[in-house]
């Protein structure tokens, strides 16, 4: 009788994982790195990892729906004369006319303004659909200055100098020719069909000293009225937070690595910038050490999803955030309604992310006539407006657990963390323990 | 600066409103020149004393001219809308960044970034302008008398920026639409941009700024036109060694 060797299972190698070597393949085939929008895409340690206690003998609960917990928020009130006032902490982030249709601009502008709340020019200028239907809109002040203009400085609400974006930290933006439609074109002085490189970095500072010296131009420019943010990608949120309130900034907005872009190299997506859950203390930290924490306000964005990820932001110092992918998919983006199509671009819904390539079934992230027909503005905007009602629905039913009649009363004290790390980047304890890794020595 | 040594004010701008940056707020000037509407009666204005300030006279939206008797500091006239401003002085850096329209002009020096971003108007520099002058220029056009320094119009997306004397490292790096006419020599010229033939309508659209910008005795057949390849505009990997 012969011994037969048992066979065994073949293996895949975890460093060399499918994905890793589809990549491979896709690099030595075309000669070029993978561009895609959206955000890090990897798991990273996030607010999941985080718990409330919730009340108890030593806290006691407001009732749910009865008693008041308050949402509303003030941006800009250090130097600005016309200060932002939000009825509820939720914002919609800087996305730009070009890299999304003016309909799907539009339909974020009119979610907003029935929640409230306000939204975000982005790269490509102010259109006159989403100044018309927001009424408070944030004006990016951005390094490639396209269709900057000082007219709609002055009716903006308020001026976000961009600094950098979580997604990217150093890295310019990226609009493919596919997307550079006569309007867009003519927006952004640039001839139709090319590949438009948005700078890195300003074209006429450089460095927090300049940076002070630019914000007092945009504040002389707009006497003094508005708010001015400075917008970071998640880098070195501790100096980058201290420098911007250095430099005279009202806010500071703070974006971590799982923030969206619209187009950007995957390999910077996934390997630059730190998570949104590591940002957010030493950023508040910077504010508490300089004495200008609730003076000057922190927006952090990057992953927020749900009522929770609202709380739990506010609870570790945050004054409101700021959503972009979440308010696309309430739009209908990445909507499995378009599966056959998202099959035929070779991907799926929920994993759609060529925003660049302007081809969305979806209508959002295109400039084609045809497609972007399939937003209406009305309808999303509503959509926009039901889910930031329900977030913020959420985040109140938490902090009334809490006994907090207001969300901004949450605080550290009230989380636990599931996980080392996520103890670690919050600095509030492991469950279970009155650890906090890097607290007390230990 | 001592009342002795303070220029003296131009005959022709003897019934100008006069303001006193020693005496006033910067916040108090910009807000003045804001507050003037169409067909305001005060045309001329005069700032004294500016000793190196930044954000003087900027985002004015009316053709109003002022006339700043000294040298200032960052972003002068910055976002100017259809003002003549006179800088009778030097000034720093982005001079004019931004300009929509109108018309600036620098007796003195200009610092980086003359005319950054810049969508129309003119900007003339009778002296020298540092490096980076034109970055990112979408339309403004940008005359300077003397030399310029490296990477000027960087990605310069359209206007025209013509210098009298020479022009420094990487010249038009990355250049769209914009041309650049230099009349003495080029350090280098940066990616993509290239020299290029100077035909008659170029010398026509030369000649016509040299004479809006009052340069006289020099001739637009001595300059030399720089401009786009074009290869660059849509990415291709065989082009990496470029950028």
């Amino acid at each position: 009788m012969t011994y037969k060797n048992p066979p065994t299972t073949p293996r895949k190698s975890a460093t060399f994982d499918d994905y890793t070597l589809s990549e491979i393949r896709r690099a030595a085939q075309t000669g070029i790195y993978d561009i895609r929008g959206a955000g890090a895409k990897r798991k990273l340690p996030h607010f999941d990892d985080l718990l409330f206690l919730g009340a108890s003998i030593s806290r006691y609960p407001l009732e749910g729906y009865r008693e008041r917990c308050d949402t509303s928020v003030v941006l800009g009130s250090r130097h600005a004369k016309k200060p932002i006032e939000l009825k509820i902490p939720i914002t919609i982030a800087g996305m730009s006319f070009g890299s999304l249709s003016g309909p799907a601009k539009e339909a974020l502008g009119r979610g907003a303004t029935l929640s409230g709340t306000s939204t975000t020019t982005g790269d490509g200028g102010m259109t006159e659909e989403e100044r018309g239907h927001s009424k408070q809109l944030v004006y990016q002040y951005l390094p490639s200055r396209y269709g900057m203009n000082p007219r709609d400085l002055r009716r903006a609400d308020a001026i976000e100098v961009v600094v950098g974006q979580g997604a990217k930290p150093g890295g310019g933006g990226m609009l493919l020719g596919q997307k550079i439609s006569d309007r867009v074109a003519e927006m952004r002085t640039l001839p139709k069909g090319i590949d438009q490189r948005s700078a890195s970095r300003h074209p006429d500072w450089t460095g927090p000293d300049d940076l002070e010296i630019k914000i007092l131009e945009l504040r002389e420019i707009t006497d003094w009225e508005k708010p001015i943010y400075v917008k970071v990608g998640g880098a070195r949120p501790y100096y980058d937070t201290a420098l911007a309130v250095k430099a005279g900034a009202d806010v500071v907005v703070v974006d971590g690595m799982q923030g969206g872009t619209a187009a950007t190299q995957e390999v910077f997506i996934e390997n630059v910038g730190q998570p949104t859950l590591a940002c957010i203390r030493p950023a508040v930290q910077a504010l508490q050490d300089l004495g200008m924490h609730r003076k000057v306000q922190l927006i952090v964005s990057g992953g927020i999803r749900n009522g929770a990820d609202v709380a739990k932001a506010l609870a570790l110092g945050v004054d409101a955030v700021s959503i972009g992918t979440a308010a696309l998919v309430a739009l209908g983006d990445n909507d499995p309604r378009w599966e056959a199509e998202y099959n035929a671009l070779g991907t799926t819904a929920g994993a759609y992310d060529d925003w660049h390539e302007g081809r969305d079934p979806a209508g959002i992230t295109t400039q084609d006539p045809e497609l972007m027909k399939r937003v209406d503005p009305i309808a999303a905007g509503r959509r926009l407006a039901n889910y930031l009602k329900v977030m913020t629905l959420e985040a109140q039913t938490i902090a009334r657990a809490c006994g907090k009649n207001s969300l901004h009363n949450l605080e550290p004290e009230d989380l636990v963390a599931l996980t080392i790390e996520a103890a670690a980047m919050a600095g509030v304890p492991l469950a279970g323990t009155n650890w906090i890794p890097g607290k007390n020595g230990f | 600066m001592p009342a002795t040594t303070m220029p003296k004010a131009q005959s022709d701008q003897s019934h100008a409103r006069v303001f006193d940056l020693a005496e006033h707020s910067l916040r108090e000037l910009n807000q003045a020149l804001h507050k003037l509407t169409p067909g305001s009666n005060e045309t001329a204005w005069e700032v004294l004393h500016p000793r190196g300030s930044h954000s003087v006279a900027v985002g004015v939206d009316q053709p109003v001219s002022i006339d700043v008797r000294g040298s200032v500091g960052y972003y002068c006239a910055g976002m100017n809308d259809g003002a003549t401003i006179t800088v009778h002085g030097s000034a720093g850096p982005g001079v004019g960044e931004n300009m929509m329209s109108g018309q600036i002009i620098i007796k003195g020096d200009a610092s980086q970034y003359a005319g950054a971003t810049g969508k129309g108007g003119l900007l003339v520099i009778e002296g020298n302008a540092s490096s980076r002058c034109g970055i990112s220029m979408k339309g403004i056009d940008i005359v300077v008398h003397g030399n310029i320094g490296h990477m000027s119009a960087f990605m310069a997306q359209s206007g025209n920026l013509v210098v009298l004397g020479d022009a420094g490292d990487a010249l038009g790096d990355s250049i769209y639409e914009a041309r650049l006419f230099v009349r003495g020599k080029v350090e280098s010229l940066g990616a993509d941009c290239i020299a290029k033939e100077m035909r008659p309508e170029h010398i026509a659209l030369l000649q016509g700024l040299l004479d809006k910008a009052g340069v006289t005795g020099v001739k637009a057949s001595e300059f030399k036109r720089y401009g786009s390849a074009r290869t660059l505009y849509n990415f291709n990997i065989d082009n990496a060694d470029a950028y």
